[in-house]
């Protein structure tokens, strides 16, 4: 393999590993960052969202429209949930752990009563090209740059809209945004939405390379869940430098060892993190910052 | 400390459940679960310990989760090193001359190895709240995944095969070393017995030590940690401590369900098993030792009474269990029963 053909294969492994933490992460981080709260059912609206995916192509829909209509309906689903059952737990937010926990098994359980064990996918498409001996999909640069446009279109929205700046009122001080007349609890279930639109579009984007079952957000679930650790409580300046980390590491040890030691080394990475930075990138970003 | 002093532990501020009538109706459960075995079949009682087994895991939970405040999703971790190592140890060794137990000892003490390097980790980082499940958690999906793709030749200890996600299997059940012979234990009365003496012998084992001081201050750190560490407490070595207990708990679970079915897979590990123990010991009453122990043989039993109908529908109600009693009952649904019959107690009484 010439030199060439080997930079090509590390930045395509690094890219794709990292266009898999910001994707798995981002719905996550959003709702950990704006509100405190992990929500183990992450995992099933990513499920959500490749299945509404999958659905719409067959109901003849382009797949990019799929993915959209996959998003949305996650991210309807979410405001539901947070409606129903998140709400009353933000005081609480191990609470809210384990709420989002039983969302998540009457989730997956549920879909696999509906629809059974496995469904039929779509194919991935755009095939692929050739660098070198080397085959490598375009699907996977598509997955690349949406994972960089949706890190763009996050800044922009909570930092640019009259929305992202009500959002980052209600989370910095929620009474005093709620004295000035916020509807915090209207921002709240936004926020939850808008994550859980985000894991949607993560489970849409990916379902033409997965199987179809409903356990598929546990493939998703563990890198995401490494990724927020590691990143801390701020999406921008947290979990992308934690994903470029991370995906570092897991490109290199998975190109070396193959996929398990990937995953391994992305636990030992999170352990040694939270030992030197408990608040994660996030803290050390803004170390001696009040 | 004397003998006398120790009993007294039985009864204190950190356990439901005080005076000649709590101690009364124990005991009258007791003698119902020793005469059990009269009144049953052989193979029913040995299908029954699959409930008892699981109670190690649930208590340790509580220890660690309840009276640490820990939340810890790693316990199924924990019965996997255990199951694991016990397959490995006693499909090498075997278990005859009281190496089965051995291997059971042996068994429980890597799981809490595993616990404290962990633990050690985590809680010297000063890693709490829901980092701490979130880490535990990916813990376990991860050794759940690695163990899931051990199906290749090449993953052998010794003469023990790992086999992939299709689990180990044919480990020889717990033996027990005797006077003129070994008393080898399949699922029957005889294992029912040494697991329920095992139970009676721990849950009274962890009444006197969370009314020790070290469960009161497992209990202060939970209450307000830094109020905890003011006061002097290094406040990490109970947690540790804590967890590391519970660890072995649910290492003697692992230990004792591989050893009862003679099987262990890693599904055992995978989140929906990891979130089983969290409902049992969320609608019992997380903490309480005695809530933890009676909710989770309620919600067990109700649990397979289900499974007739498909484990997905069962794991559907378990979702929900988890949902209502986090949202209308959090302390639990046992535990709140508890406070309600005490009450009711003392109103009667005349005294509070």
């Amino acid at each position: 393999m010439d030199f060439v053909t080997t930079l090509v294969s590390s930045a395509y492994q690094f890219g794709d590993a990292f266009a898999f933490l910001v994707l798995s992460a981002c719905g996550l981080a959003v709702i950990f960052g704006m509100m405190g709260v992990i929500n183990l059912a992450h995992g099933e609206f990513i499920m959500c969202g490749a299945y509404m995916t999958v659905f719409a192509v067959n109901w003849g829909l382009p797949l990019p429209l799929a993915i959209i209509v996959g998003s949305l309906f996650a991210g309807l689903v979410g405001m539901v949930i947070e409606r129903l059952v998140v709400r009353r737990l933000y005081s609480r937010p191990l609470d809210s752990i384990l709420a989002t926990w039983g969302v998540s098994l009457i989730a997956s359980q549920g879909t696999l009563i509906l629809f059974g064990p496995t469904m039929r996918g779509v194919g991935t498409p755009l095939g692929s090209f050739m660098v070198g001996s080397l085959s490598f999909s375009y699907y996977r640069l598509v997955l690349m740059a949406t994972a960089i446009a949706v890190l763009l279109l996050l800044y922009l929205v909570f930092n640019k809209t009259r929305f992202g700046v009500l959002a980052r009122a209600t989370i910095q001080a929620p009474h005093m945004a709620s004295a000035l007349g916020v509807d915090t609890n209207r921002i709240y279930t936004l926020t939850f939405g808008i994550g859980a639109a985000l894991a949607g579009l993560t489970g849409g984007i990916y379902a033409p390379t997965m199987t179809m079952i409903p356990t598929m957000g546990t493939t998703f679930i563990m890198e995401a869940f490494v990724t927020v650790v590691v990143g801390g409580a701020d999406v921008f300046i947290g979990t992308a430098p934690a994903a470029v980390l991370l995906a570092v590491v897991k490109a290199s040890l998975t190109s070396w060892q193959g996929q398990l030691a990937g995953q391994i080394g992305l636990l030992l990475a999170v352990i040694i993190t939270i030992r030197l930075l408990p608040k994660g990138v996030t803290g050390f970003i803004l170390k001696g910052r009040v | 400390m004397t003998l006398s002093r120790i009993f007294k532990r039985l009864e204190g501020p950190q356990t439901m459940g005080k005076g000649p009538l709590f101690w009364t109706a124990f005991a009258v459960v007791l003698a119902i679960a020793l005469a059990y075995p009269l009144f049953a079949d052989g193979y029913d009682v040995g299908n029954n310990i699959y409930f008892l087994n699981w109670t190690f895991m649930a208590l340790g939970l509580s220890i660690i989760w309840g009276y640490g405040g820990s939340l810890s999703f790693g316990q199924t971790a924990f019965f996997g090193v255990a199951g694991y190592s016990y397959g490995i140890l006693t499909i090498n060794f075997g278990t005859a001359y009281g190496l089965g137990v051995v291997a059971v000892l042996m068994a429980i003490a890597i799981a809490a190895l595993f616990a404290a390097i962990l633990g050690y980790f985590l809680f010297f980082g000063r890693i709490s709240g829901i980092f701490l499940g979130i880490v535990t958690l990916s813990v376990t999906l991860a050794l759940e995944r690695f163990m899931a793709q051990t199906a290749g030749p090449q993953w052998t200890v010794g003469s023990a095969r790992l086999n992939g996600f299709n689990g180990m299997s044919g480990m020889p059940p717990l033996t027990l070393p005797w006077f003129g012979g070994d008393i080898v234990l399949y699922p029957d009365i005889g294992l029912y017995y040494l697991v329920l003496g095992l139970l009676v012998i721990i849950y009274l084992g962890l009444r006197i030590l969370v009314n020790s001081k070290f469960g009161n201050v497992l209990v202060a750190v939970r209450e307000n940690p830094e109020r905890a560490e003011m006061l002097g407490y290094d406040i990490r070595k109970y947690q540790l401590g804590g967890f590391v207990i519970g660890a072995a708990l649910a290492g003697l679970s692992g230990a004792l369900y591989t050893s009862w079915g003679q099987y262990i897979t890693p599904s055992s590990m995978g989140i929906t098993s990891a979130a089983l123990p969290i409902i049992w010991v969320a609608v019992g009453g997380r903490s309480d030792i005695t809530a933890t122990l009676i909710g989770t043989l309620i919600v067990l039993s109700g649990f397979q009474a289900l499974t007739i109908y498909g484990s997905q529908y069962a794991l559907v109600v378990m979702g929900l269990l988890l949902v209502c009693t986090v949202l209308l009952a959090p302390k639990g649904l046992v535990a709140n029963a508890g406070i309600l019959l005490g009450s009711l107690f003392n109103r009667k009484n005349g005294s509070a």
